[in-house]
């Protein structure tokens, strides 16, 4: 006979409800849609929010904050977490300010300004009674009580073909970090000669 | 307080932060008691969502109990034990009082087009999130529920995400008696979604991972066949082979953006954030459900540009459903099914980590060491 496609109503050779129900402990409670909360996608007031007002009071602080230019106003409640400060806050606030979501450049500058903030919080960190430290912040030391070895070896993992680039993604800013004082190290003890 | 703090991509450490304060009148402060890592939360440890910044506190996965409220809060007092959403959301806006609540547009500068998250980075609104002692509550007479007396605080932690999320995953799907049903991912997501699609009565439920503990997993909790695509050349045609090369009726992508088993896309969706991640799983599951067929997806991705092959979705007449969960919307249903003993959430708990090892807890979880599925943090294990 031909496979199930090729024919209109070949019958599944699945299990009958009686069986699900013995073998699934609740198989088909939720059979009739109506009984699926998110059924239908949107439904007017599904619940009592909690909500007890039309729209929300302001919170303080909008004046400054960065925005997309897709919104028409500073929504009236938002995180102050992490202000923008320092290179990497000026890229920031240059996506948000002149590129929509719908552009690639904003997305690509956030990223962008990503990397200069994670450089530079490596380097004010030097300057800092807690410099960074890649061994405890990168947990590595779990790979000794948490079986890295075993975990990773004898298995079919395919993640285990660009792990290795993990450390290089971590040490980056760091190389990058200690060329360029080496190079403006090198720069002034020539000057001073 | 003790929080965890993001140092950037592959570094995170515990430092001392000020209590987060009322900062609107509907704000609660909640001290948390239990909080979990997502594997949503890697993606943003590996630097791959768009302003992710140093100083940051992850964490939307998080129960507690309310410290303080704002003076406009009705519903919540201190002393309550409460759950929280992993969404923030103010519950009047156009999309709330549609039931939309993960795409809230009140409370994201950011971006309109996602909501707000706790702990996701400033494209999800800027909010710290509740790997830590305090964190910051807005809207605490929409979000937070009082936690049943009957609830174990595991069991409501994982309400407040993972097993919320998977069940929509299932309901995305809308999956009608006998479908037979894949499910992309055997982490914590996709072990719900499983789960869940029995519930809607799938006739058959399939879960393809490359961890053979986590399929182990998926067997013994989820009832599911299960595949290992590394044991194959071809997991699509596997999967053709598997459903009579009819396909499945339903695909469920419970993997998102950081998708593995083809080298390129991973490097360039999650080396290099040249992708929005590297939607390998979603490929796969456009690839592998039947023409006419539905695909949920529940995984994560970033907002940029991804790889996906779109052409085939169209010549196949694909029904695509996707959405961040509106976690609220789902409780009372999942309340239900708890008390009647059809899931329980934390037989997937593989790890509890106190919050000063967190570290530690961050790199078993991403390089899937010690056999992890879902690990939770203990903000004061001592």
């Amino acid at each position: 006979m031909h496979s199930t496609p090729y024919v209109a109503n070949k019958p599944r050779n699945t299990e009958t409800r009686d069986e699900l129900r013995a073998r699934i402990p609740g198989w088909g409670a939720d059979l009739d849609p109506a009984d699926r909360p998110s059924y239908p996608r949107e439904k007017l007031a599904p619940f009592h929010t909690g909500a007890h007002w039309d729209f929300p009071e302001q919170q303080p602080g909008a004046e400054n904050r960065e925005h997309s230019i897709e919104h028409d106003i500073v929504p009236p409640v938002f995180g102050t977490s992490v202000p923008l400060k320092g290179v990497s806050g000026a890229i920031r606030r240059h996506a948000y300010a002149s590129y929509s979501e719908g552009r690639a450049a904003h997305w690509l500058l956030l990223i962008l300004g990503d990397r200069v903030d994670a450089w530079e919080s490596h380097l004010r960190s030097f300057a800092s009674a807690r410099p960074d430290n890649p061994v405890t912040e990168t947990g590595v030391l779990a790979e000794k009580s948490a079986h890295g070895v075993a975990s990773r070896f004898g298995v079919k993992r395919s993640d285990i073909n660009h792990q290795w680039l993990d450390p290089l993604i971590v040490g980056g800013p760091w190389v990058a970090a200690g060329g360029v004082a080496f190079a403006i190290t090198r720069k002034l003890v020539r000057r001073g000669r | 307080m003790r929080a965890m703090v993001y140092r950037g991509p592959y570094k995170v450490r515990v430092e001392e932060k000020d209590i987060p304060a009322i900062e609107h009148p509907n704000d609660a402060i909640i001290r948390v008691t239990r909080a979990a890592i997502c594997g949503s939360d890697l993606h943003l440890y590996h630097g791959m969502m768009p302003d992710t910044r140093v100083g940051t506190t992850f964490g939307h996965e998080f129960i507690g109990v309310v410290e303080k409220v704002g003076g406009s809060v009705q519903t919540l007092s201190p002393g309550d034990r409460v759950m929280v959403p992993f969404n923030v959301y103010c519950g009047s806006c156009y999309f709330c009082a549609r039931g939309l609540y993960s795409n809230c547009h009140n409370v994201n500068p950011n971006a309109t087009a996602v909501g707000g998250i706790y702990g996701y980075s400033h494209t999800c609104g800027g909010y710290d999130g509740g790997q830590a002692e305090y964190v910051r509550v807005p809207f605490a007479d929409v979000g937070p529920s009082l936690i049943p007396d009957w609830l174990e605080d595991e069991d409501a932690l994982l309400m407040t995400d993972a097993l919320a999320t998977g069940y929509f995953g299932a309901q995305l799907g809308d999956i009608v008696e006998g479908d037979t049903v894949v499910v992309f991912g055997a982490g914590p997501v996709g072990l719900y979604a499983a789960k869940s699609a029995w519930l809607m009565g799938a006739g058959r439920v399939i879960v393809i991972d490359q961890l053979e503990y986590r399929l182990e997993k998926a067997r013994t909790f989820a009832h599911a066949e299960t595949y290992n695509y590394n044991e194959y050349d071809d997991i699509v045609v596997e999967m053709k082979k598997a459903t009579d090369y009819l396909g499945a009726d339903v695909v469920i992508d419970a993997v998102g953006a950081e998708a593995d088993g083809n080298f390129l896309q991973q490097v360039t969706g999650t080396k290099l954030k040249l992708q929005g991640g590297s939607p390998i799983a979603l490929n796969w599951a456009i690839d592998s459900v039947r023409k006419g067929g539905t695909v949920s997806v529940v995984g994560a991705y970033g907002p940029i540009f991804s790889a996906v092959k779109f052409g085939d979705a169209v010549n196949k007449g694909l029904t695509l459903r996707m959405n961040q969960c509106p976690v609220k919307r789902q409780w009372p249903r999942l309340l239900e099914h708890i008390r009647n003993g059809y899931l329980k959430p934390n037989d997937i708990v593989t790890h509890r980590i106190p919050l000063e090892h967190i570290a530690e807890g961050y790199h078993i979880f991403s390089a899937k060491l010690d056999n992890c599925i879902k690990p939770l943090i203990v903000p004061n294990a001592s």
